[in-house]
């Protein structure tokens, strides 16, 4: 994974709460095998109408959401189900972060896998965000605070853990696969062979 | 109270720690079970070939194909083609991988295969005080028998192939108290749908549920598991509740459960699991199940959901819920009661099980499904399919011009193609009405197996009392 240390791109939103994980990507395209090539299929049922051609009023098909890395949405974004179809889509079509003031626990944990940064702000700051699409901001993980152009910064929680990962492109496979004398006195202890 | 009284959870949880977490680490946690299925574990064989790893403990995965596998006999049994030929591919590489790495599968004609969270109950793989995954979110159902249970991505199907561990960090815990007597015709699908009506559809995030009370303790386990499953529409990490003489009883003799001695001691152990008097929980909510009413969803989330004889609520100015509405074909302060119903679909993790399909039967038996209106009965396993067809349930939903299939998720989220048809509406009993979840424009309103079997018989959304 490559390390993640800031991020600075203008701002899509999409202001809809409890945006779910089949609206991120419906079922019918979990057929696949691999990671890849989902971005064409993000959103689908809310981006393309019944004839396939982009439906103008979808936030992301105006212009100015072209090459957005910073995805605002509203609050609860991601539940549903622990498809990580839903990042991989989202980082396939260019995203590397999502905004909220809650994202479900599911898809922030598959998200942080992914090098897609779950970022949750105050209501205020969240506010602002939704008012100004297109808006630049940045995000820094060293500090972790996300900056709007106003200068105005606010902190966002990150776990520890995830945040050392990210900052270092570090995956958590690995890291398990390193535990590998504590997992074995482990299945010793309770008898697992 | 005692300092060292536990909840049930932190017993499950403690019991299974690696390496315990720390202010820079998440813990180690060890998983007794996991499941696969084909839709959320290709990409994770994947990483195991890429990286040349093998399996840590192929015993302790179990695999099953239940996702985009047909239902129509003749797909199943006679190789006849399938609607998604993509689907078909993926049950292959999933046999292949397998067969490859040496876990056990459910292949597609295997008189134990089913919806991987009806199986492992049924099967006696999922136990008390077990930590159990799978990448399917529903896996919250098993902890209706005091596992720990919670549903995983991919990356982390992966994780615990190479290493039969996760890093976790320790959630919170929301006790939910159900006390009271369920009125006829309201049972457990209400009972979740009014929880999650009441905490909302993210209440329970970061937090692992118990559900207690002397509610829950009446509950059979087919009724358990239909609440712990719904947890994941609440948000919460996982549900659990507390094993007891139900729980024994529902295990004692099933294939994969221990014997002889070994059920002896497990018993023994298991008595030990639930919460201690006096243990905290970081929150609680209260709920009177004697007051409760057969409740019906009518927005795009589980939590609009409403008694059905009630008035959709207004919220001035709310655009996602004027939107929700919207897609919904509703307004608010409409009742929905009396609208036309083109689907029912009885099955899914949520309300696929002997119990759900006798309650729908016990409605119709006698009766005939609507003019116009498609039903279709999915048993959640091929034991549940052999069961009813025991007790002569097939013959209800047939002779009442049901539709009977083998099992699978079918309606619940259309991936085989068992759909729901553009701006249809659907009184499923599964677990999750979001736009287009059963088919593209596909409009579902979720309700009890009791409901659903009332809005077949009379095509319209009906309160199952006035068949009863």
């Amino acid at each position: 994974m490559e390390p993640i240390r800031t991020l600075r791109s203008r701002t899509a939103v999409l202001a809809m709460s409890d945006v779910d994980t089949d609206q991120i990507i419906p079922a019918r395209f979990l057929t696949t095998t691999t990671r890849e090539g989902l971005g064409k299929h993000l959103f689908a049922d809310w981006r393309y109408g019944a004839d396939g051609a982009p439906r103008a009023d979808f936030p992301l098909n105006r212009p100015q959401a072209e090459g957005c890395a910073i995805l605002v949405a509203g609050n609860n974004f991601g539940c549903g189900s622990s498809r990580e179809h839903a990042p991989w889509a989202l980082t396939d079509y260019g995203f590397r972060a999502v905004v909220s003031t809650q994202i479900a626990d599911i898809f922030r944990n598959n998200s942080l896998k992914n090098g897609l940064l779950p970022v949750l702000v105050d209501p205020a700051t969240h506010r602002w965000l939704l008012e100004h699409a297109g808006a630049e901001v940045s995000i820094d993980l060293e500090s972790t605070t996300l900056t709007l152009p106003t200068g105005q910064v606010a902190r966002f929680p990150l776990e520890p853990f995830a945040r050392y990962c990210l900052m270092n492109g570090i995956d958590e496979l690995g890291f398990l696969l390193g535990r590998d004398r504590q997992i074995a006195a482990y299945e010793a202890r309770a008898r697992i062979a | 109270m005692s300092a060292t009284a536990q909840t049930l959870f932190e017993k499950v949880w403690r019991a299974h720690e690696v390496v315990p977490e720390s202010a820079d680490t998440p813990a180690v946690l060890y998983i007794d079970l996991h499941l696969i299925h084909e839709v959320t574990s290709p990409q994770a064989f994947a990483v195991l070939r890429q990286r040349g790893l093998r399996i840590r403990r192929p015993q302790l995965t179990f695999a099953t194909m239940d996702h985009s596998t047909p239902t129509r006999t003749e797909q199943v049994f006679a190789g006849a083609p399938v609607a998604i030929e993509a689907a078909a591919r993926q049950v292959r590489e999933l046999e292949t991988n397998c067969g490859d790495f040496g876990v056990e599968l459910l292949h597609l004609q295997h008189a134990q295969r089913g919806i991987v969270h009806i199986i492992g109950p049924e099967l006696g793989l999922t136990q008390p005080g077990r930590t159990v995954v799978c990448g399917d979110s529903h896996t919250s159902t098993h902890g209706a028998l005091g596992a720990l249970a919670f549903g995983i991505g991919t990356t982390e199907v992966g994780h615990v192939l190479a290493t039969q561990c996760l890093l976790q960090r320790k959630p919170r815990t929301l006790a939910i108290n159900v006390n009271g007597t369920l009125p006829a015709g309201v049972g457990a699908k209400d009972l979740i749908l009014a929880i999650i009506g009441r905490i909302g559809v993210a209440g329970g995030t970061g937090r692992v549920i118990e559900y207690r009370g002397e509610t829950i303790r009446a509950l059979d386990m087919d009724g358990r598991m239909t609440v712990c499953n719904m947890s994941i529409e609440a948000g919460a990490r996982a549900g659990m509740i507390a094993p007891d003489e139900s729980t024994f009883a529902y295990l004692a003799g099933r294939p994969r459960a221990p014997r002889g001695e070994a059920w002896e001691r497990a018993v023994e152990r298991w008595r030990r699991l639930p919460t201690d008097p006096g243990a905290q929980f970081d929150e609680e909510v209260r709920i009177d199940a004697s007051r409760l009413e057969p409740m019906i969803t009518y927005g795009t989330n589980p939590g609009m959901v409403m008694p059905i004889g009630g008035a959709i609520p207004e919220r001035g100015g709310d655009p996602v819920f004027d939107k929700s509405l919207a897609y919904m074909g509703f307004a608010p302060g409409q009742s929905i009661r009396e609208h036309p119903v083109n689907v029912v679909f009885i099955g899914s993790c949520t309300n696929g099980r002997l119990s759900d399909l006798r309650l729908a039967a016990s409605l119709l038996r006698g009766r005939k499904v609507a003019r116009g209106v498609q039903m279709l009965v999915v048993p959640g396993s091929q034991q549940v399919k052999r069961e009813a067809e025991a007790e002569g349930l097939h013959r209800v939903f047939l002779e009442a011009g049901a539709e009977w299939r083998e099992s699978g998720c079918s309606m619940c989220l259309g991936m085989n193609g068992d759909l729901v048809g553009e701006g249809q509406y659907a009184v499923s009993t599964s677990n999750r009405n979001f736009e287009g979840r059963q088919g593209v424009g596909a409009r579902t309103l979720l309700a009890s197996p009791l409901t659903a079997a009332a809005c077949a018989v009379r095509g319209r959304v009906t309160d199952p009392r006035e068949l009863m």
